[in-house]
């Protein structure tokens, strides 16, 4: 039985696998857009130095985004 | 985007875009691609066009044209914003849309990234829907071999039913597969890709769209990819779309009819908007993996090492920072060092070509108001601007280009985000700041990467907040001339690289500030969302660098200066020499101004050089200087003790200088900046807010600085 976490609760190092997206509107497209759909593996890097927003890895590419928006992002540790 | 006559030119403001052909049967061929994929890499290198490339997303901003030949035809190329998807989102977004669909280009390139392609056939899938005639340019192939990335192009080519080539954009050479294909595509019988499945519910409502759809298109958009959209109602594209295909497009009862009936249908099978949107994206992403299953073969995982440990040092806690502020620190420091002697050396020249000048205007008997007006006033405002700027400017751009070449601005904009979002805006706007060092408008072109319309215009109104290039040399000399001594050595110019950051990082502090402000006031709201990809780190073409920042950047801004500061030169000239009652114009406005003036501890003078210098902030001090010459034309810059004894003379110590600092960083930007706002905001009201914001802001500060000298006097 696996734990479903949201993306920001990722610590730097670890990694998950996206299974949903809470978020709406534009933003649910943004993230569709940079691949964020159900199954993919996503890596957190590293914070900036405000401790938000976030790295993380996602298909190949490196991509920030606050916490406030990775709170919506749901994964399952992996 | 990049200081290009097409991004801050008089046709950047007057906007608007049209397909220039050579002749009718030149061939329109649009580049698309993912953002940072190396596109106007492959443009500049098809072209031969000077189109600026930097490591960081959303760089291109306004479409840029160039004709290439090679193969067997010729062809128009035009080079779009980077997008990953054509949903449109944001205002480039939709620029690149636009000219996919309504543009009727014979073929299209999309540019990918062979280090994440997976995520790049997504657009390459989305452009097949559009138009058959694609062909994918798979790019950045050593960069991928580096990473141990093996991309199988004849497979791929296989699965999308398209040409696909590989290339290494920086080698002209590697570029000829691409002109090849292009010619195959745009020359024989289009490619039939097979179309991207949908889940059930989708396919059948677009197959009850769909005959409307065609007849109401007319050939002229694909009858697929237009039922899609239909269903997604996506409130932009429909207004593109009503005007492109004339405007009782909506009014059509049938298509009307077809609508409702596909909408019934999808709510029948529960999907509704966010449902739709997702399946679709869903089924577009399944694509793009089942064409890169073995097609595509990573040998290593992951992330590069290497630039993990870059990351660290570069946006860690501990050392984010501090690295960014001495990275500034030693550009301002190679800049000041550098540009010293070679400054002096051209400020001789052009004041002995000055001497030459003036004996063929006796030998030839000119009369001396023509002399004056030429040469006193022309000739010497021009050879001012060109000694003071030529060489800092030859310097720093070539330097911060190999920061930006390098990837590191988006580590910067990932830095400043959280500031940002405490001023509730977008971090982007830290890329947009940078932009501002090297041109204020193209900073606000620039501010289109920014998807929320708030968000965008608090970065247009706050961006003359960090100083342009053509401040610069003002704030380096009153620097040098009253905070380091002009005694010069080495421990002085790091001493004025130190000051200059500073003053820097407080133009920063302001712009936090007023951003603020505005969220709190005009521009209320709450910070939106926000993703900002962060390339791979790549190693800078130092040559090229070298040769590109110099021959476009620097020769165009000292352009534009030139061409700004030479009628400026007469004006100023007739100003300071036609008097009424005894006095010229210009001490009459000078002595109107300086009440004024005196409250915010500078003198009438300054402030008039600063509204004059309203067309370039170059000539702000050289109008100084040449006001307080009684002898009516502008100084030779000659030694800085001269200098700093002319200004001395006439009242003026370390308060002044640090108020007219304080007001050279805060104050209106300059005409082309605020055409260019008005262009972009396509309001007046927000053109005069954004000059207005900066001036309050200004005049506030000097007031208070005064007025703090005053009392601790």
């Amino acid at each position: 039985m696996q734990q479903t976490l949201s993306l920001g609760d990722l610590c730097p190092g670890e990694r998950g696998v996206v299974t949903g997206l809470l978020s709406a509107g534009s933003m649910r497209r943004r993230l569709l857009d940079i691949g964020l759909i159900e199954d993919t593996e996503v890596e957190c890097l590293g914070r900036s130095p405000f401790g938000d927003p976030s790295a993380y890895l996602i298909r190949g590419a490196v991509i920030a985004i606050r916490a406030a928006d990775s709170r919506n992002i749901l994964v399952r540790a992996s | 985007m990049g200081l290009t006559n097409q991004s801050v030119g008089v046709r950047a403001a007057s906007g608007g875009q049209t397909i220039r052909r050579r002749s009718p049967d030149e061939r329109v061929v649009a580049l698309a691609g993912n953002p940072n994929v190396g596109k106007s890499t492959v443009f500049n290198s098809l072209t031969g066009a000077k189109q600026h490339t930097g490591n960081w997303p959303g760089k291109t901003v306004v479409s840029a044209q160039g004709y290439c030949g090679g193969g067997a035809h010729s062809y128009l190329l035009v080079d779009i914003p980077g997008t990953y998807s054509l949903l449109a989102h944001s205002a480039e977004e939709e620029v690149a849309r636009n000219f996919l669909c309504f543009g009727q280009p014979d073929a299209v390139a999309v540019v990918c990234d062979a280090t994440c392609l997976e995520r790049n056939l997504n657009l390459v899938l989305q452009t097949l829907e559009i138009t058959p005639r694609v062909v994918v340019c798979v790019n950045l192939m050593d960069e991928a071999r580096r990473k141990g990335i093996r991309v199988d192009l004849a497979l791929l080519s296989e699965r999308l039913g398209v040409p696909v080539v590989g290339t290494v954009a920086r080698k002209k050479k590697s570029l000829c597969t691409l002109l090849d294909a292009l010619d195959a595509v745009t020359g024989g019988p289009a490619p039939e890709p097979e179309a991207v499945r949908y889940p059930v519910a989708v396919e059948e409502a677009a197959a009850m769209l769909e005959p409307a759809a065609r007849r109401l298109a007319g050939g002229r958009l694909s009858a697929r990819w237009l039922s899609l959209r239909l269903l997604e109602g996506d409130a932009s594209l429909t207004a593109e779309l009503a005007r492109f295909l004339g405007g009782d497009f909506f009014g059509d009862p049938e298509l009307n009819e077809a609508i409702a009936r596909a909408r019934a249908c999808l709510k029948r099978h529960g999907v509704d908007g966010d449902r739709l949107r997702d399946l679709l994206v869903r089924s577009l992403m399944n694509a793009a993996e089942t064409a890169c299953r073995g097609a595509v073969v990573r040998e290593k995982k992951g992330y590069a090492a290497s630039d993990r440990r870059l990351d660290r040092l570069l946006t860690s806690r501990a050392t984010g920072y501090p690295v960014m502020l001495a990275l500034l620190a030693v550009i301002f420091w190679l800049t000041i060092n550098g540009a010293n002697y070679p400054s002096q050396l051209l400020s001789r020249f052009l004041f002995w070509g000055q001497g030459r000048l003036t004996a063929l205007f006796r030998v030839l008997g000119a009369p001396e108001w023509l002399h004056g007006l030429l040469v006193l006033g022309m000739y010497r405002v021009l050879a001012w601007v060109v000694s003071v700027m030529l060489p800092p400017m030859a310097i720093f751009f070539p330097l911060f280009t190999l920061l930006e070449d390098a990837g590191y601005l988006p580590r910067v904009a990932y830095n400043l985000d959280r500031p940002f979002a405490r001023c509730r805006a977008c971090g982007k706007q830290a890329l947009t700041m940078a932009m501002g060092f090297g041109c204020n408008a193209a900073g606000v072109i620039g501010c289109r990467i920014i998807d929320s319309p708030r968000e965008r215009l608090l970065a247009i109104l706050t961006n003359s907040l960090v100083p342009c290039n053509g401040r610069f040399p003002t704030l380096l000399t009153l620097i040098t001339l009253f905070f380091v001594g002009t005694a010069g050595g080495a421990l002085a110019s790091v001493w004025s690289a130190l000051l200059l950051t500073a003053v820097i990082v407080l133009g920063v502090l302001v712009t936090f500030g007023a951003t603020r402000l505005l969220s709190a006031t005009l521009l209320r709201g709450v910070p939106s969302s926000f993703t900002l990809e962060m390339p791979p780190y790549r190693r800078p073409q130092v040559g090229r660098v070298i040769v590109r920042s110099i021959c476009d950047r620097t020769l165009f801004v000292l352009g534009r200066a030139a061409a700004v500061a030479a009628p400026a030169g007469m004006i100023l000239w007739l100003m300071a020499n036609v008097s009424a009652g005894g006095t010229s114009i210009l001490a009459h406005c000078a002595a109107f101004l300086d009440p004024f003036a005196r409250l915010m501890g500078l003198d009438g003078v300054i402030l008039i050089a600063f509204i004059l210098g309203f067309p370039a902030n170059e000539i702000v001090l050289p109008i100084v200087l040449m006001a307080y010459l009684a002898r009516g034309s502008l100084t030779a810059p000659g030694s800085a003790e001269e200098m700093r004894a002319l200004l001395t003379a006439n009242g003026w110590s370390w308060t002044t200088a640090a108020g007219m600092t304080l007001f050279s960083l805060m104050h209106w930007p300059c005409s082309t900046t605020l055409l260019t706002i008005r262009r972009e905001t396509g309001s007046w009201k927000w053109t005069a807010a954004a000059a207005i914001l900066p001036t309050a802001l200004g005049v506030g500060a000097c007031l208070l600085f005064h007025a703090a000298v005053c009392l601790f006097r």
